[in-house]
């Protein structure tokens, strides 16, 4: 098979994927953390204030859905269709529940009467951790297996997704949202909403640093299939390691109040926990607790490789583009938040 | 209970009929942006300032529920339709994931410099984001429409493998994107869509003449509609004709059930009003004898390709629909350019803004531009039924396999209540945007009077 770089064509294809739902993760993960600690905030315009620190960045970090999911669906179209449609009802209450955040966030501020904005806060809140803990949840059902047949075709039903790994998983993707939103949001505010955000920030790096100790634990001895390419790479080992090396790190730096340093690691941890994912399953995409030889693995599921090659042409070009997009967006809206009359 | 495939066609229709009002607003109101930011620009007039905002913040409403409603769209692909995203993930994935990386991306980000950047950069570099975002909203419906023109004829490709396993590989990419329908039916798309956005801005600024309040700006406003607006108007009949064309070439059984026309060895006429009754092959109403034929052969008398030409299990059923849906946007197509082209020459006559009756048809004609929209989708899809991909996979093969109807049947309820109340509050926030109206700044009337002596013949207290 032809390769590029000494990778052949679905591992760079895999890679790009991963890439783009880190960069989701990473990005869209500090609005999803900051939604969810939205009812935590109980003045009005410490609302506004977290509101709109997400305010023109959350549509931008939302785009990396769409993009690793249109990526999916070209580089493994199999896959695509498998796991969306074994998660149908998941992901049906997925997309609803995206689109109350999207209409919470634009429509909360058009009315001036208390009981609407009480509503929005309330949809903003439980639909953003709705997505989280969803994302969660059928993260946690790919890195545990599922009952795939020979046909690879699901033959579980609605309730074998709520198993105590997957709930874990969930609640652990929520942490880590909550720690990631926390930081980004005291590194906006000032003043008394930053005092406060301070001490959410300490709570949420606990419940996030319980959540990694049990899913580690948790790992270790439920889903051995994870573990595999680390006995045979032992180098691999420096991935967890790293990963409490920076949850430590994350600890340090919020305790001397460094929040920059702080939110630059916790982009890290959030993108080496996918990347331990990423690792833990390749070359599998999907695999099957009914059988290993079920499993999909990015072989069987890759587009042509005519097709890989025009769209790693296609995420070449335009992947940089992204971000360059990205910086710009970030850095003109640098600095901490302020109302003005264009706030939501 | 229904099957799965009825269900499954019922959710997408209705959740791609519903999304498709939004999109091509944001086109069309996208382009009206950066004309009313670039005469800001050009003459430093503040009364465009206040215009361009005030649109921003419809605009910003619309774009978010089109983006809202739009996802859903992407993950539908592969939770109902996992055997057809499995065929054509390798093209229409492709086109899928470059309207993500290179237009999407470009149009979300650009919009919160829209939104929240104007006492953050510099006039210049907001009017250059507006272009983008503008642009962007462009760049998304070329890739959804290259995606959806390959179904319709699709091109650059070759079949691997059979049965469950079949899938379309690419093997010519450019072909692929430039497939014999593409262009046509871009143009075409984005034309209706500058007409949607357009007639929203006259719409309102028609409203607003009525009431008698923003006068100035609503007079502004609907010039710059205006002229969007007759420009695509008369586009829009060109495209429209090499879009017919298109389909006489490649998709004759759609063209043939768009005028109910079923026998191959006779001359075709071309219906202004008719009734197709699809059980006796038969179709009656008012005609211009032969100018199917004229249109689709530049002859009055040579025969067209019918219905008939089609094996039944291959031609479109509901022929009578596709035959009202493409009647229904042809005949607003000619109101529009109607319309159009009376408002153009009543502004050069400097009598549009008292003509209370035009106006009032303005302030209701936004929903022309959108009835066409959907009605000419309708037709595109209904009359290439039974297929998915023209003559490769059927609507009925490319079903979710494991998916059963009451999980499809939970979804669907799921959105037609959520789009409902989605729907009632755009339009509740929509209307009170409208009545709020653009902030006015202290000296815009001013100003705008001293640029513009010849604009001051409205007086409405006289009417």
């Amino acid at each position: 098979m032809e390769t590029i770089l000494g990778l052949d064509l679905p591992t760079w294809w895999f890679l790009v994927i991963g890439g783009l739902i880190t960069g989701y993760g990473v990005l869209d993960g500090f609005d999803l953390g900051a939604g969810s600690l939205h009812l935590f905030f109980n003045k009005e315009e410490s609302r506004r204030l977290v509101l709109n620190a997400i305010g023109p960045v959350w549509d931008g970090n939302e785009v990396w859905l769409v993009i690793a999911g249109g990526a999916l669906f070209a580089g493994f179209p199999l896959v695509y269709g498998v796991v969306l449609s074994t998660f149908y009802v998941p992901f049906m209450l997925f997309l609803v529940a995206l689109i109350f955040r999207a209409i919470s966030i634009e429509f909360r501020s058009k009315e001036p009467w208390l009981w609407w904005r009480k509503m929005w806060d309330i949809s903003y809140t439980v639909s953003s951790t709705g997505i989280t803990l969803l994302l969660g949840l059928v993260l946690g059902n790919l890195i545990h297996g599922l009952p795939i047949n020979k046909e690879h075709e699901f033959t579980g039903t609605l309730l074998s997704f709520f198993n105590p790994y997957a709930i874990l998983i969930a609640f652990t993707t929520l942490s880590l949202f909550m720690l990631h939103g926390s930081i980004y949001l005291v590194m906006k505010t000032e003043n008394r909403l930053y005092t406060k955000l301070t001490v959410i920030v300490n709570n949420c790096s606990k419940f996030f640093i319980l959540c990694f100790i049990l899913t580690s634990m948790a790992t270790l001895i439920y889903v051995p299939h994870m573990t595999h390419q680390f006995k045979s790479h032992p180098q691999l080992f420096g991935l967890p390691m790293l990963a409490v090396l920076i949850l430590l790190n994350i600890k340090r730096n919020v305790d001397a109040r460094k929040y920059y340093t702080a939110f630059a690691y916790s982009c890290i941890i959030t993108a080496c926990l996918l990347i331990l994912f990423a690792v833990g399953l390749y070359p599998n995409i999907v695999i099957s607790t009914t059988d290993p030889a079920f499993s999909i693995s990015i072989y069987a599921a890759a587009s042509s490789v005519k097709s890989l090659k025009i769209m790693l042409l296609i995420a070449a070009i335009g992947t940089p583009m992204v971000i360059g997009y990205t910086v710009f967006l970030f850095w003109t809206f640098r600095g901490k938040v302020k109302l003005n009359e264009m706030s939501y | 209970m229904p099957s799965v495939e009825i269900l499954s066609r019922i959710q997408f229709a209705f959740t791609i009929a519903f999304h498709y009002i939004y999109p091509p607003l944001s086109i069309g109101l996208g382009l009206c942006l950066v004309i009313m930011e670039g005469l800001y620009l050009k003459t430093g007039l503040s009364l465009y300032k206040d215009i361009t905002r005030y649109w921003i913040k419809i605009f910003a409403l619309i774009f978010g529920i089109g983006v809202a409603t739009g996802i859903v769209m992407e993950f539908e692909f592969g939770t109902n339709w996992a055997t057809y995203s499995h065929y054509v993930g390798d093209i229409f994935g492709s086109a899928l994931a470059a309207e993500g990386i290179f237009a999407f991306a470009m149009e979300s980000a650009f919009l919160g410099v829209l939104l929240f950047g104007w006492n953050r950069v510099h006039k210049g570099v907001h009017f250059f984001s507006t272009c983008m975002v503008a642009l962007g909203s462009i760049f998304s419906a070329l890739w959804i429409v290259i995606a959806n023109s390959w179904q319709q004829t699709p091109a650059g490709y070759r079949i691997e493998g059979h049965d469950l396993k079949a899938r379309a590989v690419v093997t010519d990419f450019w072909e692929m994107v430039f497939n014999p329908s593409s262009v046509d039916r871009f143009s075409h798309v984005i034309i209706g869509s500058f007409l949607a956005g357009s007639f929203l801005v006259m719409s309102v600024a028609a409203w607003y003449i009525l009431k008698d309040k923003f006068a100035k700006h609503a007079q502004a406003m609907f010039k710059v509609g205006l002229s969007v607006a007759v420009v695509a108007a008369l586009l829009q009949l060109f495209t429209g004709h090499r879009s017919a064309h298109y389909v006489s070439k490649y998709q004759p059984a759609k063209l043939a059930a768009m005028e109910g026309h079923y026998d191959s060895s006779a001359v075709a006429p071309m219906y202004i009003v008719g009734w197709v009754d699809n059980k006796n092959e038969k179709t009656t109403g008012i005609k211009i004898p032969g100018g199917l034929s004229f249109l689709t052969h530049g002859s009055f008398s040579a025969p067209v390709e019918g219905l008939r030409a089609t094996p039944k299990e291959d031609r479109p059923g509901a022929v009578n629909f596709v035959f009202q849906m493409y009647h229904l946007m042809i005949t607003i197509g000619m109101i529009l350019i109607g319309l159009t082209l009376l408002a153009l020459f009543l502004l050069w006559r400097k009598k549009l803004f008292n003509q209370r009756w035009l106006m009032i048809i303005f302030a209701w004609a936004v929903l022309l531009p959108q009835i066409a929209n959907q009605v000419g989708w309708y037709a595109a899809e209904v009359g290439r039924q039974p297929w998915v991909v023209y003559k490769l996979l059927r609507t009925s093969d490319a079903l979710s396999r494991k998916v059963t109807s009451d999980q499809v049947m939970f979804s669907l309820i799921l959105f037609t209540l959520v789009y409902m109340l989605l729907f009632t509050l755009f339009i509740y926030l929509l209307t009170r945007k409208i009545q709020h109206g653009p902030d006015v700044s202290d000296n815009a009337e001013i100003e705008y009077d001293g640029y513009y002596h010849d604009n001051i013949t409205y007086h409405p207290t006289k009417l």
